[in-house]
C-alpha cells in the first residue's frame, strides 16, 4: 500500500510540475502553428510571473495579479509580433532578446520596487490561488484506491491547474473546429494562400501571438502565485525551452502536447522523489544526476524517438508578398 | 457590341525604377476566352495582380461590368466576381480539398456548417462543369492537374464570373492541359469570362477568342485569334521577327563521347524507371530524347550525370566509366568535361538566394581562375559574370542582383552560361527552355547548335516535341523507361507522337 501511496504522490506532483510546461507548450503551439517561432516563451512566462506576483502583493488580489500577468505577457508577445511580423525581423533573435529583457527587467524592477533582492514580497493567502477541495473528499478519503486518487490527484489543486488541462481540448477544438483555427493553421503552412483568399496575414498572426501571450501569462502566474508564494529571480529555470522541446515532441498537436508535458513533469517529479533514495542495484545516485535526468531524456527523445516531426511549413519565415 | 466584363483604362504601375505597366488599355468581352501573351517580364502578371487587388495601380481606372471599381484587396476582387488561379498554387498542401476551398470564404465561425455547405456546393460544381475531385483528398497527395482544379473550384465557390489563369499549363502534362482546356470551354459556354495568361502561343491559338499582346510593360496589340497567326504573335511579343525553327547545317558526327549501355534505374519504391537503355552520343551531334513527362527521362539524365544510383549498366565518358552508385563527385565529372544543365533549375541548378555572380560560377568555384590563394577572387568572379551577362544577354544586366529576382528565362540563361562557358566536351541539358519565353528560346537553341558546331556532344531531354524536332540530329523516343524508337529530325510529329504514346510498341508485340 505504501508503494501505491508513493505512486499517487509522484503522480500528484507530476500534475503540479506539468502545468507550467503545458500552458507554455500550448502557448507555443498557437504561435508556431501560425508560422511564428517563439523561443521567447521563457521570457514571457518570467514577466508574467513577476507581474502577477507584484500586482497580487500590491493590490492584495490573486485575480488582479493573474490579470496583470496576462496583460504584461501579451504586451511582450506583441513586441515579438512587431519585430517579427510587422518588421519581418528574425524570429529567433527577437525571441532571445525578449528572454534577455525579461530576465534583466524583472530583477531590476523587483529590486527597485520591493528592495528584496529582486524578489517580490511573500504572498499572503488571499493573494495566492488556493487549492480547491472538491465535494465529498472527506467522505471517500478512506476508500482504498479510489479514495487517494480522488482526494490527492483530482481534488486539491488550484483553479489554474484545472484551466491548464481544460485548455487542451479547448485548443484542439479551436484549431480543428473553428474558422479561426483553420485560418491559423493555414497561415502557418502557406501564408500566400491566406493572403490571396483575402485574409490579412499580419492580423491573423498577431491574434495567434495574443493567444500565446495569454497562456504564457497564466503559466507565469502559476509559477509565482501557486507553486511559489512570490516571484524569485529566474524562476522559470528553462521551462520555456522544455515546453518548446515538448512541442516538437508532440508534433504541434494539443493532445500530444499534454502527454509530452506530463512525461516531462513525471521525470521531474521522479527525480525529486528519488533524490537521496538508494536505487536497487545501482545504490545511491548523486543528486545532480537525478536533476539532470529530465534534460538528458529530453535530448534522447528529441534525437531519436519521436520519428519525423514536420514543423509548420512557413514556420520562422516572415511573410513577404511576392512580386 | 458585346458587353465588356472588364475594362482597364490607362493603368500604370512602377516598382521602383521599373515600369511594369505603362498606360495599359484593355477590354475583355463577357463570355469569351481572352488570351494575354507576352514574354516573361512583359508585365502580364503585374496587370492581373492589379486586377485581383494584390497590387494597387499607380494610376488608371478599372471597370467591372461597366461600373468603375475600386479593387484594393483580393477581397474586393472576389466580391466583384473575379477569381484567380495563380501560377504557383495558393493551396495549403496538408489541408483537404474542402478545407482549401472554404479558407477565407467560411460561411460560419464553426467549420462543421461551412464544410457541409461547401460539400454540397462542390457536388453542384462537379455536375455543372465536370470538375471532379475527391473533396476529402489531401492536396499534397493529388497530382498537379487536380490541384489546379481545386484552385478553379476555389474561385467558382466564391462566385467568380471572371476567371484569371496565370500560366496554367506550365506544370501540366499535355493530357492534363487538354482536360483543362475542355473545362475552360465549358466555363465559357456557361457564360463565364476567362482570361488566360501564357507565353505558349500554341495554347492561345487553340483556345482563345481574342488575344492581347504585351511587350515591355505596354499593350502592343489586340487581335481576334481567328485572324492572326503564331508568327505574327511571336513577332509582336518580341518586337522583331522570330525564327520558331532554328536554321542549322548538317551534323558532322565524330567519335563517341558518351556511351550508355544497358542502363537500368529504379526509383525509391523499386519501380523500374529506366529500363535497359543503350545509346551513343557522338562529338558534333545533338541527340534529343523525346517523351511524355514521367517516362524515365528525368531519371536517365540524373543517372548519367552521376546524381542518381543506377541498378545496372554502364556509362562511359570518353571511354572511361562514370560512377553510377549515385555517389559520384560532380566536381570530378565536371573536370572530365561533362556539364549538366538540370531540369529543375530552382532546386538543383541555382541557389536562388545567391547573387547572380555567385551562381554563375557555382560548382566551378574551385577553378584557379576564381581563386586568390585560399580565398575567392570576388573581382574575377564578378568580371566573369559580367562577361557572361553580355554574351548571353541576361537581363537585368546586374551581377549583384539576387538570382530569385531574375525571370525564369534569364535564370535558365545563367545556368546555361555557367555550363557552356566551361567549354565541356559533353553537355547534358534537361528541358532547356521550360518557362522560357520565345525570344530567349531562339537564343538558347542557337547557342546549343553553336556548341554542336564546335564539335561538342549535346544531349537534350525535352517534353516539348517542337524543340526536340528543331534541335536534334537524332531523336530517341522514350516510353515507360525504354527507348522505343530512333528517328531522324525529318520524322513527322504524328509519327513521334505515336511512339511517345507507346502505340507502335504495342502493335509490334501483337
Amino acid at each position: 500500500m505504501d508503494i501505491f501511496i508513493a505512486i499517487v504522490q509522484i503522480l500528484d506532483s507530476t500534475i503540479r510540475l506539468s502545468v507550467p510546461l503545458l500552458l507554455a507548450c500550448l502557448a507555443g503551439l498557437y504561435s508556431e502553428r501560425a508560422g511564428v517561432f517563439d523561443i521567447g516563451l521563457e521570457g514571457k512566462m518570467l514577466v508574467g510571473a513577476f507581474a502577477g506576483a507584484a500586482a497580487a502583493s500590491v493590490f492584495h488580489s490573486a485575480f488582479l495579479g493573474l490579470g496583470m500577468a496576462i496583460l504584461i505577457s501579451v504586451a511582450f508577445a506583441l513586441i515579438h509580433g512587431f519585430a517579427s511580423i510587422t518588421h519581418r525581423g528574425n524570429q529567433i533573435v527577437s525571441g532571445v532578446a525578449i528572454n534577455f529583457i525579461a530576465a534583466g527587467s524583472t530583477i531590476m524592477l523587483g529590486q527597485h520596487w520591493f528592495q528584496q533582492g529582486g524578489r517580490t514580497p511573500a504572498l499572503a493567502p488571499g493573494e495566492r490561488f488556493e487549492a480547491i477541495t472538491w465535494p465529498g473528499v472527506d467522505a471517500v478519503r478512506g476508500v482504498p484506491i479510489i479514495g487517494p486518487i480522488y482526494s490527492e490527484l483530482i481534488s486539491g489543486h488550484s483553479i489554474l491547474v484545472y484551466i491548464a488541462f481544460l485548455m487542451v481540448p479547448f485548443t484542439w477544438w479551436v484549431l480543428f473546429r473553428t474558422r479561426f483555427g483553420l485560418r491559423l493553421r493555414a497561415v502557418g503552412e502557406n501564408p500566400a494562400a491566406v493572403d490571396t483568399a483575402g485574409i490579412s496575414v499580419a492580423w491573423l498572426r498577431y491574434r495567434a501571438l495574443i493567444c500565446t501571450g495569454i497562456l504564457t501569462g497564466v503559466a507565469g502566474a502559476y509559477l509565482s502565485m501557486v507553486q511559489n508564494g512570490g516571484f524569485v529571480k529566474d524562476m522559470t529555470a528553462g521551462k520555456g525551452y522544455i515546453a518548446l522541446a515538448a512541442l516538437i515532441f508532440a508534433k504541434w498537436k494539443p493532445v500530444n502536447a499534454m502527454f509530452a508535458c506530463l512525461l516531462f513533469g513525471f521525470l521531474d517529479a521522479l527525480s525529486i522523489r528519488l533524490q537521496g533514495t538508494p536505487l536497487p542495484l545501482i545504490g545511491k545516485v548523486p543528486v545532480q544526476f537525478m536533476q539532470a535526468l529530465p534534460y538528458v531524456l529530453t535530448v534522447i527523445l528529441l534525437a531519436g524517438f519521436i520519428g519525423k516531426a514536420i514543423p509548420p511549413r512557413a514556420g520562422g519565415v516572415p511573410y513577404v508578398k511576392e512580386r | 457590341m458585346a458587353q465588356a466584363a472588364i475594362e482597364l483604362i490607362g493603368i500604370n504601375k512602377s516598382f521602383g525604377a521599373v515600369r511594369a505597366n505603362r498606360d495599359i488599355n484593355l477590354e475583355i468581352v463577357r463570355g469569351t476566352i481572352h488570351g494575354i501573351v507576352g514574354e516573361n517580364g512583359a508585365g502580364k502578371s503585374t496587370l492581373m495582380s492589379i486586377l485581383y487587388g494584390f497590387y494597387q495601380a499607380d494610376s488608371g481606372e478599372i471597370r467591372v461590368g461597366g461600373q468603375p471599381a475600386s479593387i484594393k484587396t483580393p477581397n474586393d476582387a472576389i466580391a466583384l466576381g473575379i477569381g484567380m488561379v495563380h501560377q504557383h498554387f495558393m493551396l495549403v498542401d496538408n489541408f483537404s480539398v474542402l478545407e482549401n476551398v472554404i479558407l477565407g470564404a467560411e460561411s460560419d465561425a464553426l467549420l462543421k456548417k461551412s464544410i457541409a455547405k461547401a460539400r454540397s456546393e462542390l457536388e453542384r460544381l462537379e455536375r455543372e462543369y465536370g470538375l471532379e475531385v475527391d473533396p476529402d483528398a489531401i492536396i499534397e497527395e493529388l497530382p498537379v492537374g487536380l490541384q489546379q482544379r481545386v484552385e478553379i473550384l476555389k474561385a467558382l465557390y466564391r462566385g467568380a464570373e471572371i476567371l484569371i489563369l496565370d500560366e496554367p499549363t506550365g506544370v501540366l502534362t499535355p493530357a492534363e492541359a487538354d482536360h483543362l482546356f475542355r473545362i475552360l470551354k465549358q466555363l465559357k459556354e456557361q457564360g463565364k469570362t476567362v482570361v488566360l495568361i501564357t507565353h505558349k502561343l500554341r495554347e492561345i491559338m487553340a483556345i482563345t477568342d481574342t488575344v492581347s499582346v504585351m511587350r515591355q510593360g505596354t499593350m502592343v496589340a489586340t487581335r481576334e485569334t481567328k485572324k492572326t497567326t503564331v508568327e505574327e504573335l511571336a513577332e509582336l511579343m518580341v518586337g522583331r521577327r522570330v525564327l520558331l525553327r532554328v536554321e542549322k547545317g548538317e551534323a558532322e558526327a565524330g567519335g563517341v563521347k558518351l556511351a550508355v549501355k544497358n542502363l537500368t534505374v529504379k526509383d525509391t519504391r523499386g519501380v523500374t524507371m529506366v529500363d535497359d537503355v543503350s545509346f551513343d552520343l557522338r562529338a558534333g551531334e545533338i541527340v534529343g530524347i523525346a517523351g511524355v513527362a514521367g517516362n524515365g527521362q528525368s531519371e536517365l539524365l540524373e543517372a548519367i550525370s552521376g546524381i542518381r544510383h543506377a541498378v545496372s549498366g554502364s556509362v562511359m565518358l570518353d571511354g572511361k566509366p562514370i560512377d553510377l552508385t549515385g555517389k559520384a563527385d560532380p566536381g570530378e565529372l565536371r573536370d572530365r568535361g561533362l556539364a549538366h544543365v538540370p531540369e529543375d533549375r530552382h532546386h538543383v541548378g541555382l541557389v536562388l538566394a545567391f547573387e547572380e555572380n555567385e551562381n554563375s560560377i557555382l560548382g566551378y568555384h574551385d577553378d584557379p581562375r576564381y581563386l586568390k590563394g585560399p580565398l575567392l577572387d570576388i573581382d574575377a568572379i564578378r568580371n566573369d559574370a559580367k562577361d557572361k551577362i553580355t554574351k548571353y544577354d541576361i537581363r537585368p544586366a546586374d551581377c549583384r542582383l539576387k538570382t530569385a529576382n531574375f525571370s525564369g528565362g534569364n535564370q535558365q540563361k545563367i545556368v546555361l552560361a555557367r555550363e557552356m562557358e566551361q567549354d565541356p566536351g559533353v553537355l547534358i541539358v534537361g528541358q532547356p527552355t521550360r518557362g522560357v519565353d520565345v525570344g530567349a528560346i531562339e537564343f538558347i537553341h542557337k547557342r546549343l547548335i553553336a556548341m554542336r558546331d564546335q564539335g561538342k556532344a549535346v544531349l537534350v531531354v525535352s517534353v516539348e516535341l517542337d524543340e526536340i524536332r528543331s534541335l536534334s540530329d537524332r531523336i530517341l523516343v522514350m516510353f515507360a523507361g525504354r527507348i522505343v524508337g530512333e528517328r531522324g529530325p525529318e520524322a513527322s510529329e504524328g509519327e513521334l507522337g505515336l511512339l511517345m504514346a507507346g502505340v507502335e510498341q504495342r502493335e509490334a508485340a501483337e
